[in-house]
This record gives structure tokens, sequence and C-alpha cells, in this order.
């Protein structure tokens, strides 16, 4: 589904490289964090993906295009199949959780009797079909972010990004998040989370990809982790696997 | 994108933005107020020109009925007597001699009956035309000279001759007039063009102010995937609309001056004189509001390229 074929991404020091040399393939219908150090290079692993970025070489696939090649009229299309949280939340302080889900739907020109047919599914997936008609700050931090994840999904993207979603979070709201996002994912939808929270990643026992200082520094499945300093380190005695398949992507 | 979503985000970018927009809103009404101003003295010099200006300077007069000037002798009825054919001919024959070879370039025969087609067209919005029949016009030679100097001689040769009330220079008092009008003009496009840079420039400052309060909305625009005309469109339109506001309030204004200045007072006290009427808003008033839209277009697209990234 994402499939990063030797990228590097160079911001301004050419001997810093954001990413550096980073060949990796997330299969559709997986569930993979991303783990490692602020600065990193989590957020412009997404960044790419989303093609707020264009890599400095190599080249980035989603959902079987190379998004590089994609003609700039043609983004907000690859946009649509790619849901995205933030640690921030990021609604709009002045609509309605409803129409902040709504408004996802809107801008692309969706019916208006198939957004009142689909917002009140979606957030009733998040568990928050009562506060329609809540403003954001009347909610708490991670009924927000619930509303987040609903404006993500609400138009069935077939990609997840959530960036830190819990970030912001309590552990036992948390644990909530964590819930919807494998919810949504066993619904078919492939997630990549971008985290430092260890205790969430041992839980949940999916993919690790870790990054550190651009480079893949470990990646396996269903291992468990502890933090050393603000690194995770996988325990020793867990089974690693192949990084990639060779199944092809095709949509 | 549904349009009421298109209208209900305009208007909201409007409410907010509210102090900006009224700024656009008065600029362009007062650039456009002086560009049609520039326009409506343009068509004012073209109305006073009449039909002859440009393509002649003397006017040979002939006497009909109402002639009162000495070389037209008074019948027994009390009225002036008309030209006579013999007359007419006489006069032409004048303009075509070699004498006058060197100094006419061209003329042309008015007649009472043409005289009054014109006199129509110049005056057809103002109560003299009601008043005035063919036969209170006098039919003239218009001649063009070749040196357009040489007046006096075309004045000395005609102005005694049997049946010729009087020889006029036309472009002796319009000319003046009309250069007044000219540098009136001028005045005015500059101060437009003055004024028109500030509009743009303020539409470009109101639409990145715009950009700016609204980096959440578009933010999350982008993200979901909503295509670039989307994301654009209310901020363009938002420009758009506060200065065909501009454009309808300028129209308004030169209307109202036309009617309750021009026709009410000028025209009414100088019934000699060609005024233009408000009939002329009918082809200033959308090209004002095409202007202030092409503008107000063009300046905030320029801008979003460079403030909204997409």
């Amino acid at each position: 589904m994402i499939r990063f074929d030797h990228v590097t991404k160079v911001y301004d020091a050419p001997q810093h490289p954001a990413l550096s040399d980073i060949d990796l393939e997330v299969d559709r219908g997986d569930f993979a964090f991303l783990v490692g150090a602020s600065g990193s290079g989590k957020s412009t692993f997404i960044r790419l993906v989303l093609r707020e970025e264009r890599p400095s070489s190599g080249s980035v696939h989603v959902a079987g295009t190379n998004v590089d090649k994609l003609p700039s009229w043609k983004v907000p299309l690859l946009r649509r199949n790619i849901g995205v949280v933030f640690q921030d939340f990021r609604l709009l302080p002045n609509k309605t959780v409803f129409a902040n889900v709504a408004f996802a739907m809107q801008v692309i020109g969706r019916s208006r009797a198939m957004i009142r047919e689909t917002v009140p599914q979606v957030l009733e997936t998040v568990g928050l079909k009562e506060k329609g008609g809540r403003m954001p700050h009347e909610l708490s931090g991670g009924e927000q972010q619930r509303v987040a994840i609903a404006r993500a999904v609400v138009n069935r993207p077939a990609i997840l990004l959530a960036d830190e979603p819990t970030g912001n979070l309590d552990p036992e709201t948390g644990r909530g998040i964590m819930e919807i996002l494998d919810r949504i994912n066993q619904n078919g939808t492939t997630v990549v989370m971008a985290t430092h929270d260890d205790e969430i990643v041992n839980r949940m026992r999916r993919r690790v990809i870790e990054l550190d200082h651009g480079k893949v520094v470990r990646d396996e499945r269903g291992g468990e982790y502890h933090a050393v300093g603000d690194q995770l380190v996988l325990s020793a005695g867990n089974q690693a696997i192949a990084p990639f398949d060779s199944e092809e992507d095709e949509l | 994108m549904r349009l009421s979503f298109v209208l209900s985000e305009i208007f909201s970018g409007l409410r907010r933005n509210l102090s900006m927009v009224v700024s656009v809103i008065l600029v362009t009404f007062v650039s456009l107020s002086f560009v049609g101003a520039a326009g409506l003295l343009q068509a004012q010099v073209t109305q006073m020109k009449g039909y002859w200006f440009d393509k002649v300077q003397v006017a040979v007069y002939l006497c009909n009925s109402t002639s009162v000037s000495a070389n037209c002798p008074v019948g027994a009825d009390g009225a002036a007597t008309p030209v006579s054919e013999s007359q007419r001919t006489a006069v032409e024959d004048a303009l075509k001699s070699d004498e006058m070879k060197s100094y006419v370039a061209m003329y042309e025969y008015e007649s009472p009956e043409e005289a009054y087609k014109h006199f129509q067209e110049q005056f057809g919005n103002s109560s003299m035309a009601d008043l005035v029949k063919p036969d209170q016009l006098p039919a003239s030679f218009r001649i063009k000279l070749v040196d357009p100097e040489k007046y006096q001689v075309i004045n000395e040769r005609f102005s005694t001759m049997p049946g010729v009330d009087q020889v006029a220079d036309q472009r002796q008092y319009l000319d003046k007039v009309f250069q007044l009008i000219n540098v009136a003009s001028i005045v005015a496009v500059i101060i437009a063009a003055v004024m028109i840079v500030c509009a743009v420039l303020l539409v470009a400052t109101t639409i990145r102010l715009s950009a700016f309060t609204r980096r959440r909305e578009t933010g999350i625009m982008r993200l979901v995937g909503a295509s670039k005309s989307v994301i654009q469109l209310p901020f363009v339109l938002e420009g758009v609309i506060a200065a065909a506001i501009g454009a309808i309030l300028a129209s308004g204004v030169l209307w109202a001056v036309l009617q309750f200045v021009v026709t009410d007072r000028l025209a009414a006290e100088n019934p000699q004189v060609a005024f233009i009427d408000p009939t002329e808003m009918f082809w200033v008033a959308p090209l004002l509001i095409l202007i202030g839209v092409l503008l107000a277009g063009l300046s905030s697209l320029l801008t979003l390229r460079r403030y909204l990234k997409v």
C-alpha cells in the first residue's frame, strides 16, 4: 500500500538528511508503528506519503502510484485516499462536532443526503453518537481526538496516517484511541502511526518500524519493546520477520 | 462542491474580515468613480462635437426665414428672405473656384433636412429637440480647410456674399472647452490609476489576511483532498464581490451626478449645449463592474499563488 524505494529526503543540511535511503513497504491492511526520537524522520515519512514533501531521491509509491510523478492537480485525489490524524487534533473551533466531520465531505463535494447519512455512522464508530451537536471546546481531549479520527475516516480512505495521536492524552484515554484505530484497521484500512509511547506499542503487538537519524534501524513484527531514554528497544528473544513482502500493491 | 457551501464560506469570510472588506469596497468605489468620470467626460466631448466637428472647420450658413444678420434682407412679411437657388450656386461656384482651391480641401452641402437630422442626433435628449423644426435650421456649406488657421480668408471671401447668413469657425469656442475637459479627464485618469493601484494592493492584503485567518480550514481542506479551485474560490470571490459592490456604488454615484447635476441643472440652464444624459450609464456601469471584477480577481489569484499553499 505504501512503498518507499531508496528514499532520501534532505531539507537544508546535505550531511544530515531527514530520511536516508529508506526502503520499506507497508502492506494493505497492515497496522504499523513508526517509532523513534524527535527528529528521527517520522514526520517526514508521513509528509512524503501525503506528498506534502517530495523525496530528494528515490520514489514513494502510495496505492500503486509513484506520488512524485503525480501531476499537482491529481494530488487532492491522492489525499482523498489518505486520512490524517495529528497530535493537536486540528478541529475547527467554530464548528460543531457534526459540522467538523461533515466539512471533510463538503469540501470534496459530497451531497447533503450522503453527509446526513454517513456522519452519524462514523460518529457512532468513534463513540460520539450523542455529541454531534457539541462544540470542540466542550469536549475532553480524548473526545476531540475521536472527532479528528472520525473526520479522517469519513471519506473511507484506504490509508490512515496518525502522527502521535495519543501524544496529548493521558494513558487511559490513549488506550481508548488505540481501540478505535484498531477497529478501523480491522475494517481493512491500512494504519501507520507515529509514536514514542512504548506502552501502546507493546500492548498492540503490531509491526514496528524504528527510525533513527533518518535510517530504519529496526523493522519487526509483534515484538515487545521497552523505552531506553527516548528510544524503544526490542526485548531479547523476540522473533524478527523480514521487513519486506514480495507481494505487489495494486489499485 | 455545493453552491450553498461555497456561499456560506464566502459570507463567513466577508463577516470575519469586515473592516478590510469595507475598505476594499470604498477604495474600488472611489477609483472606479474616477475611471467612470473620465469616460463620461470623453463622452461629453463627443456629444458636444456633434456631427461636423471632426470633419470640417468652417461653416458657411445660408440665409433662411429666421436669419437675423444684415446680410439676409428682410422681406415685406418681416421675415428674412431665404437664400435663393442662384445665390446658393454662386457660393458653391466660389468654393470650387481656382481662387479658393488652395484653401479649401473639401466642402459639403448640408440641407436644412440634413441639419435637422444631425441636430436631433446631438440634442435628441434635450428639450431643444422638440422646439426646433427643420425650416428653422439654415442650410450650410461645411468646409474643410487645407490650413485650419486660414479661417479669415474664408470669412472675408464669403461673409459678404448675398444669401450668406454668417461664416462661423466652429473650433474657436469649443476647442477651449475641450481643452478644459481633456485636462479634467487626464486628472481623473491619473487619480483613478493611483486609486486602482491602491485597490489592487488592498485586495492583495485582504486576501493575504483572509488566507492567514483561515489557515486551519484551508489546511484541513488540503488534507482531506479538496481541489485547488475549491480551496481558492471562496477567497477569490470574497475580493471579487467586494470590488463588484464598489463598482455598483460608483455607478450609482455617477448616475446620480448625471441625473441631478448634469440633466436637472446644467442641461436645464444651458439648453444651447448638448449634454450627455444618464443613459450613458448603460455602457459605463457594466464597464466599471467588469474592471472591478477583473482587477480583484487577478490580484487575489496572484496573492493566493504566493500565500496559500495547495
